[in-house]
């Protein structure tokens, strides 16, 4: 059945949910829906590489996507932690408060 | 015999070495008598080469000795060498013969001063850079010497550095030299040149001498012109002479040695030197004896109206080198070197008598506070009375006999002129004026002194007096080395000096072929009607020098208040002499100021304006760039993310844009 679906449709998937992604990453102001649209971007990319792998008869894709995987989960938790030291250092995790790397 | 012609430059530096680096901790004593060896020895041995000479054929004086290679850089090869010839010689024996004296009148007049090694040390390096200046073989060595005997000059102007006016006479002395260096330095440099464009690439007077009549001569008019200037620095000559009065401030055998008897003179010298070159340049010779008579007389006519006594002698220096300039001007090189001896003699001994008047009074030096000196301080009072004889010109005494020499020859050679030597006799007249109106301010009349000044009077020690009275003895005779012919004598000192001088406008091609000496004579040889000439002249300038002494015994003894008198009634122009005609006001207004000027405006709108800017507005053009550039640095991680992704964007959409070929 899913192979009735046309590569290219996958594809604009990909592309819609990545643009979603991107958009949300920089409008947002809250660190962690930040951080989930970074997860979606990611997903993104997933589903292309899986795609991809299809059409070409290839397991390269999938071994992309537990690579990816894997990062993101471990992304994940780094991130999270970062948001808690960052939350107890300046009792906010808005992003736009937190410019310290201002030159 | 030539190899050992270096040694009379190696004993004064010998004693510069000795007195410089150990002296300190010598007893002043040694350090003395290690200065005055050192100048003896030096003098003992170009007497000796003198005997030597006496011996030899004119032609064959001549002893040229390259000791090193100096500068050896392509065609240029300079040597440090030496030359002693009768030229040379004669100044070696002045330099260190009136040097040793002045060395140990010194000795005695610097007895009490801390500074006594550090002078000897200065006065020795004087020497030594003074006879390299008269023995160098080349232009190079001689400029070396040159530039030597200026240092020296400075550092002994500002011996007494303490004084804020002995640190600026000895600057003053220093940057006026140097306005007369750049030019002898060109001069060097377009001779270089100019011989070189001909194949000739020295630097050597043995062989620019044959070379030169192979030059342009409007190139060599340029090239000796360039070389006055320098000699119009070194000797004190208008418009550079302001520097000399100012020297003054020196201590009193320094102004003998080096601004009176030596250093001074080396102008004179240096175009002696080149008188082959001078000789081919007839309107440089005009420029030299219009300027040598100015200078004579101008310098005279402020020496009338001063009251100091080491100025008096100093505007009479002035004059007198302005007479040797004559001398060369007109082409009697001879008459010039001979002056210069016998003024050696004169005005080396008219300095230290006024050491020893000022050393008498306390250091007193305004001759209105003295008088009546003659009995309290006899051998001074006579030694400087025939000092003033002897440059007052009358007859018998050295001075006599040399400056009617020039006189004669601005008159008579064919480069004179009757005006020229009307100014020259005029200035001799003043000369015999003021040099009397000095010696009868000072030596007779009543003391004006104050009461504790006047018990202090007293006759020099020995080491003072007995240069006084060896120079006393040479200012009387000095002049009957060269008895003119028309008293009978044969001239001997321009015999001797004849093989180096070229005769107008005919110099052999061979450069120092002596043919030229038999035409030389045959042209001296004087007519009746000229020798009656040369006798009425002689008389009428004797005359003169005779109303001059008169004169100044009038006003000065006879009606002492007559002279004020005079004062009062031109009051104008009494100012203006007395005041030296206000030259160094108007230089300072003029140079000095305007250089100030030119700084502050330099500093001002140069330094501040565009340079400061330009440095400056480096740094904040970075600045305001910087500023333009920090706002993409937010340090919001979105506005970065956002970049990133419409970084990509474009490159994507470059990557699928782009046409395909």
């Amino acid at each position: 059945m899913l192979q009735d679906i046309p590569p290219h449709l996958y594809f604009l998937l990909s592309g819609i949910l990545f643009t979603i992604g991107a958009i949300g990453a920089i409008t947002r102001r809250n660190a962690i829906i930040v951080f989930l649209c970074i997860e979606l971007m990611l997903n993104a990319v997933n589903i292309t590489f899986i795609t991809a792998g299809n059409l070409y008869n290839s397991l390269d894709g999938a071994i992309f996507v537990f690579f990816i995987m894997t990062v993101a989960a471990v992304e994940a938790a780094v991130g999270l932690a970062i948001f808690i030291m960052l939350f107890r250092l300046k009792d906010t995790i808005n992003v736009d408060e937190i410019n310290l790397l201002k030159g | 015999m030539s190899s050992h012609i270096w040694l009379i430059i190696l004993f004064p530096l010998l004693g510069f070495l000795i007195n410089g680096l150990l002296g300190r901790w010598m007893p002043r004593k040694l350090a003395a008598w290690v200065a005055c060896l050192s100048i003896f020895a030096s003098f003992a041995v170009s007497a000796s080469i003198f005997l030597e000479f006496l011996a030899l054929p004119p032609a064959e004086r001549i002893l040229d000795l390259d000791i090193f290679p100096w500068i050896v850089s392509g065609d240029l090869q300079v040597y440090f060498g030496l030359r002693i010839d009768a030229l040379s010689l004669v100044m070696c024996l002045i330099v260190t013969g009136v040097g040793f004296l002045i060395h140990v009148y010194s000795a005695g007049y610097m007895h009490h001063d801390p500074g006594f090694v550090r002078y000897f040390t200065y006065l020795n390096l004087f020497v030594f850079m003074m006879l390299l200046l008269v023995t160098g073989n080349n232009l190079l060595v001689m400029f070396v010497g040159w530039e030597g005997v200026g240092l020296c000059s400075y550092l002994l102007i500002g011996f007494w550095y303490e004084k804020d006016s002995a640190a600026n006479a000895g600057k003053k002395a220093f940057i006026v030299n140097r306005i007369g260096d750049f030019g002898f330095l060109l001069g060097i440099f377009l001779l270089f040149v100019s011989l070189g464009d001909l194949g000739v690439w020295t630097l050597k007077f043995s062989e620019i001498a044959p070379h030169a009549t192979l030059l342009d001569p409007a190139v060599v008019t340029w090239i000796t012109l360039l070389f006055f200037v320098g000699a119009v620095g070194k000797s004190a000559q208008i418009p550079l002479y302001t520097w000399l009065p100012d020297a003054m401030e020196g201590p009193t055998p320094v102004s003998s040695l080096i601004h009176a008897a030596t250093m001074v003179t080396a102008g004179v010298y240096m175009i002696v030197r080149l008188n082959f070159l001078y000789s081919l340049a007839p309107d440089t010779m005009f420029v030299i004896a219009l300027v040598g008579v100015l200078t004579a007389f101008f310098a005279a006519s402020i020496g009338i109206a001063q009251n100091d006594i080491k100025k008096v002698l100093a505007y009479s220096t002035i004059s007198q080198l302005g007479f040797m300039f004559v001398a060369v001007g007109v082409g009697a090189y001879a008459a010039g070197i001979f002056h210069l001896m016998t003024h050696a003699f004169f005005k080396g001994l008219l300095f230290l008598g006024a050491g020893s008047v000022i050393h008498a009074m306390s250091g007193e030096q305004d001759i209105q506070n003295m008088g009546g000196l003659r009995k309290k301080l006899p051998i001074t009072y006579v030694t400087f009375l025939i000092a003033c004889l002897a440059i007052a010109g009358i007859p018998g005494l050295s001075g006599f006999f040399s400056k009617d020499e020039i006189l004669w020859k601005a008159f008579s050679a064919p480069q004179g002129h009757t005006i020229i030597w009307l100014l020259a006799a005029i200035t001799a007249a003043m000369t015999a004026f003021y040099m009397f109106r000095l010696l009868f301010t000072t030596f007779h009349g009543q003391c004006r002194a104050s009461e504790e000044v006047k018990h202090h009077i007293h006759e020099s020690p020995r080491l003072m007096t007995i240069p006084l009275m060896i120079l006393g003895f040479l200012s009387l005779v000095g002049g009957y080395v060269g008895i003119p012919h028309v008293l009978g004598g044969e001239n001997r000192f321009e015999k001797f000096l004849s093989p180096l001088l070229a005769p107008q406008k005919q110099l052999a091609a061979s450069g120092w072929d002596i043919s030229f000496i038999s035409q030389a004579w045959a042209a001296t040889t004087a007519s009746p009607h000229e020798t009656a000439l040369e006798i009425a002249l002689m008389a009428l300038s004797v005359l003169l020098a005779a109303a001059g002494i008169f004169l100044a015994y009038h006003l000065y003894l006879r009606r002492p208040g007559l002279s004020s008198d005079i004062a009062a009634r031109y009051s104008g122009l009494h100012r203006l002499i007395e005041n030296k005609y206000f030259v160094d006001e108007i230089y300072d207004r003029i140079f000095v100021q305007g250089v100030l000027r030119l700084g502050r405006f330099c500093a001002r709108f140069v330094d501040e304006g565009v340079i400061e800017r330009f440095v400056n507005g480096t740094g904040s053009t970075m600045n305001a760039l910087g500023g333009l550039v920090r706002r993409v640095q937010a340090g919001y991680v979105q506005g970065y993310a956002f970049g990133i992704i419409a970084g990509a964007i474009v490159l994507l959409a470059y990557m699928t844009l782009r046409p395909l070929y």
